[in-house]
Parts: structure tokens; C-alpha cells; sequence
């Protein structure tokens, strides 16, 4: 029952792990962008959130009403300002702006907020949970983090297949020039891409926020995390991605059941091991 | 502004416009002209710039602002997602589809300014009906020729009042390309200017009123497609 219990706790951060990987895959794929901030913009979230809460007096889930359009909206305004000069045939000026983007906002929240860890409190939901069976209780706070992962993937799915936007973005992402003879403004398109990619982003780190500590230095890890969770489930399929956030999350906590000090060590393993076995990922891109 | 260059004028001035790739000159001082309802052939040898001239006016290449006139105005330096909204759509040259685009969707993303016009999926579906019964496939699932008549719809669902058509015969048998240049008089029925590429002089030809052939970046021969003898296209083609 414990190894039950184990799997379970896994899974449901799993569905954490992949909204982090979510927002990468969606600018990568629109626009072969890597952004090395994202992590940082995680974190970025986070500490909005805690301001909002602070200054407000609110709790974290109507905070979201505030952090996910302001995360969207500095999406958009980085992509328009700063990405989209960076972008051309060259990969490597985008992946080393974001990657100064990143040391900006990690020192900037060290300046602002110190060094110490912090926590969103989210009341007695944080301590909820709903009893399974005996031995196997689910916490209510990680399940509605699961939950919400699954509704954020299904709806950018739906967005990507179902609707105009997706479209354009799909279009744009297989061949930018023709896209924009079918009146599709690039930078705007990308601009859009970005804006989505930070109000996941901003979902995710209120969720992070309300779960764990976070201090200024963790995004880096979040950015891995996210990583491994897009490669392990295959580029550029989202439902893929739920999976392979899935497969780390439960990988780390058999690893963290067996010895404390095995928890990221395991997700490594199993994410190095879907590398060398099947590079293309466990569910590669389906065409909708 | 319409100056004397407003509704009466033609449609299309190119006037004197050149193109670079680098430091690499494609175009030198080039004019042509385009007038309502015409349908106008360039030709010319691999790398004559025919390519490079339609990119410019789609607005994929920087130009001069008053270099092409359109419709009285000036849009040289317009980006190509205005350029099509005034009324260009061009069928880039090797069909250039959305690989993660069904057929329809392809169509749709085609119309997704909502120019308004006679052109509407129904409309493209009537002219191409191979593609209705296909409408749902993946736009790599289709044959040469089919892909061709999506680029083709595509282009047509912007309801444009100029259709740019870069080298629609490319790469497709004999049967299948008379078979698309016999729907090229429906769409100009419908007031459409055409300007066509073509490799395949004689194509060429037969579906123009007019005729341009350009030679290492420049206007070699002018005139009316009747008056474009053997001679004169070989010699305008080769160089003497």
C-alpha cells in the first residue's frame, strides 16, 4: 500500500511537472524558441503571487485572477520588445538573451525578496484530504494541482486544434514567410504564443507557490523538470507531455521512497534512459 | 492618394524596382504593369529573378515604397500581412502548404482576413472538387496536382484582386496541369487579375495577354502575348 501511495503522490505532481512543460513546448514549437527564463518565470509567478495575497489579503486562487494576466501580459510584451529581434536562423541569440533573462530575474528577486524561502498559505485546503482506502489518502490541495494540470492541457489542445488561434500558430510554426501571406502578423502570432506560454506559467507557479517552498534560486530545476517531462513524452504532443510529467514525477517519488536522496536522481535516470531508448519520446508528435 | 495612377489606372505599376539577396543583386530596375481583369505571363531562364519579382510585390522583399503601386497607392515597403490585406495573395513557388494543416483548414487559414469577395469554401470546393472529398486529410496526404489546387484555393480564399502564381506547374504531369490552367478562366471571370511564372513557355502563352521575359534581372522583352514570336522570346530568353 505504500508503494501504492508512492505512485499516486507521483503522479499527481507529475501533473505540476507538465504544465511547466507545457508553456516550453508551446513556444518551441510555434517558434523554435528556448527559453532558458522559464523556470525563473515560474518563480516570477510565485512571488507575484505572494505580493498579491500580501497587499490584498486574498488567497492564492483569486490571486491567480491577477497573476495569470499580468504573466501574459509580460509575455507578450517580452516576445514584442525583446524575443522577437532575437529570433532568425541562428538558434543560439534567443537561447542566450533568455538565458541573461534569466540571471535578471533571478537577481532581481534575490534584491527584492532576500534569499529566504517562502510559502503561499491557501488555508485549510492545504491540509485536506480525502481518504482513499487505509494507507492511501490523497492530499485535496495536490489533487485539484493534478486536476488543473489535466484542464490546462486538454484546453491548450483544444485551442491548438479546435480554434482560429491554433491554427495560426500551427500554420506559423511549419513555414513563418507563407504564414504571413495569409495575413498572419509573425510577431504578433508570437507575441500571443509567449503570452499563453506565461499565463500557463503563471498558473503553474501559484500552484508550485501554495505546494512548496520557493526561493529565488529554484527555477533553474523547474526549467529541467520541464525539460525532462516534454522529452520524455515526445515534442510537440501535449497529451505526451502529461505523461512524461507523469513518468518523472513518479520516477522521482519511487526514487525518494527508496532513499531520501534519490528523489531527482531517479527522474534523471529514467529521463536519461527514455534518451538513450526511445530519443524520439515515449508518445512523438501524432498529426491532429 | 489617387493621383494618375488612381481607379483608372492599372491595377499593378511595378516601376523601376530592384531586389537584393545581400550583396547579391536580383533585380535591376524593373517595370511592369498589370491592368484589371488581365492576365499577364512572366518568363524567363532559371534565376532570371521571376521568383524574386513576385516575393517583392507579395511584401516577402524589401522595395522602394513608390516602386509598386497598387490599386493608387504606394505599398513597395508594406510587410506581406498588409500586403494581402489590400488585395495580393500569392501561390508561393513549390506549393509551400501548412504540413499540420488539414486540406480545409489550409483553405480556411487562407481566408482568415475575411476580405470580403466571391471566394468562400464552397466556392473553392465547386472549383476543385477533388478537394472536397478530401477536405479533412492532412495537406501532405494529396498528390502533386491536389496540393497544387489547395495552393491555389488558398490563395483565392484571401478574395484577392491580383492572384500571384509562382510556377504552378512545377513538378506535375501534363494531364494534371491542363487540367489546373482550365480553371485559371473562372477565376478570372471573377475580376481577378492573374500574373502567372511559368518555365513552360507555351503554357505561358496561351493563358496571357500579355507577356514579360526577364534575363539576369531585367525586362529583356515586353509586349502583347500574340505579338511574342519564337524568336523574339528565344532571343529575349538566351540573349540574342
Amino acid at each position: 500500500m505504500q508503494w501504492v501511495n508512492t505512485i499516486v503522490q507521483g503522479v499527481l505532481t507529475g501533473g505540476l511537472y507538465a504544465m511547466f512543460a507545457a508553456g516550453l513546448s508551446l513556444i518551441f514549437g510555434v517558434m523554435r524558441l528556448v527559453n532558458i527564463a522559464h523556470g525563473d518565470f515560474i518563480v516570477l509567478a510565485a512571488y507575484l503571487a505572494l505580493v498579491v495575497t500580501e497587499a490584498l489579503g486574498i488567497g492564492p486562487l483569486p490571486a491567480l485572477l491577477m497573476v495569470v494576466p499580468l504573466m501574459a501580459a509580460i509575455g507578450y510584451a517580452l516576445q514584442r520588445g525583446l524575443l522577437n529581434r532575437t529570433l532568425g536562423d541562428d538558434l543560439l541569440p534567443p537561447l542566450l538573451v533568455t538565458f541573461g533573462v534569466s540571471v535578471i530575474i533571478q537577481n532581481g528577486l534575490l534584491e527584492l525578496f532576500t534569499a529566504d524561502s517562502r510559502r503561499l498559505q491557501a488555508g485549510a485546503v492545504e491540509v485536506a484530504t480525502w481518504q482513499i482506502s487505509q494507507g492511501l489518502s490523497v492530499g485535496l490541495l495536490p489533487l485539484l494541482q493534478f486536476v488543473a494540470a489535466v484542464a490546462v492541457i486538454g484546453a491548450l489542445q483544444a485551442l491548438f486544434y479546435r480554434t482560429a488561434f491554433g491554427r495560426a500558430f500551427r500554420a506559423t510554426s511549419d513555414d513563418p514567410a507563407v504564414a504571413q501571406l495569409m495575413g498572419l502578423d509573425n510577431r504578433h502570432v508570437f507575441g500571443l504564443a509567449m503570452a499563453l506560454s506565461l499565463a500557463v506559467v503563471g498558473l503553474a507557479g501559484v500552484l508550485l507557490a501554495v505546494r512548496s517552498n520557493f526561493d529565488p534560486s529554484i527555477g533553474p530545476a523547474r526549467l529541467i523538470f520541464g525539460f525532462e517531462a516534454v522529452i520524455i513524452g515526445g515534442l510537440g504532443n501535449l497529451w505526451g507531455t502529461l505523461a512524461g510529467g507523469i513518468v518523472l514525477g513518479v520516477a522521482q517519488a519511487i526514487g525518494a521512497q527508496l532513499d531520501p536522496g534519490w528523489q531527482l536522481l531517479a527522474g534523471h535516470f529514467v529521463f536519461l534512459a527514455v534518451l538513450a531508448v526511445r530519443p524520439e519520446g515515449l508518445f512523438p508528435r501524432i498529426r491532429g | 492618394m489617387p493621383d494618375a495612377n488612381g481607379p483608372t489606372g492599372p491595377l499593378l505599376e511595378v516601376r523601376d524596382l530592384a531586389a537584393f539577396y545581400g550583396d547579391f543583386q536580383a533585380l535591376f530596375g524593373v517595370s511592369i504593369a498589370v491592368g484589371r481583369g488581365e492576365v499577364v505571363a512572366i518568363i524567363g531562364a532559371n534565376g532570371a529573378g521571376k521568383s524574386t519579382l513576385l516575393k517583392s510585390i507579395a511584401g516577402l522583399m524589401p522595395a522602394r515604397r513608390d516602386a509598386i503601386m497598387f490599386d493608387g497607392a504606394a505599398i513597395g515597403d508594406m510587410p506581406a500581412h498588409e500586403v494581402v490585406a489590400r488585395g495580393i495573395a500569392l501561390v508561393p513557388e513549390g506549393r509551400r502548404l501548412f504540413a499540420s494543416l488539414t486540406v480545409e483548414e489550409n483553405l480556411l487559414i487562407g481566408g482568415q482576413l475575411r476580405r470580403p469577395g466571391p471566394w468562400t469554401l464552397a466556392r473553392v470546393y465547386a472549383l476543385f472538387p477533388a478537394l472536397a472529398e478530401r477536405r479533412h486529410l492532412p495537406s501532405t496526404a494529396l498528390s502533386g496536382g491536389q496540393q497544387q489546387m489547395v495552393a491555389l484555393g488558398r490563395a483565392l480564399m484571401a478574395n484577392p484582386k491580383l492572384l500571384l502564381c509562382d510556377e504552378i506547374s512545377l513538378g506535375l504531369a501534363p494531364i494534371i496541369i491542363r487540367d489546373i490552367y482550365a480553371r485559371l478562366p473562372a477565376i478570372v471571370a471573377e475580376g481577378t487579375s492573374l500574373v502567372i511564372v511559368e518555365q513552360d513557355i507555351a503554357q505561358a502563352l496561351a493563358a496571357a495577354s500579355q507577356v514579360y521575359c526577364l534575363q539576369e534581372g531585367r525586362v529583356a522583352f515586353a509586349g502583347a502575348a500574340r505579338d511574342a514570336t519564337r524568336e523574339a522570346v528565344a532571343a529575349a530568353y538566351f540573349g540574342e
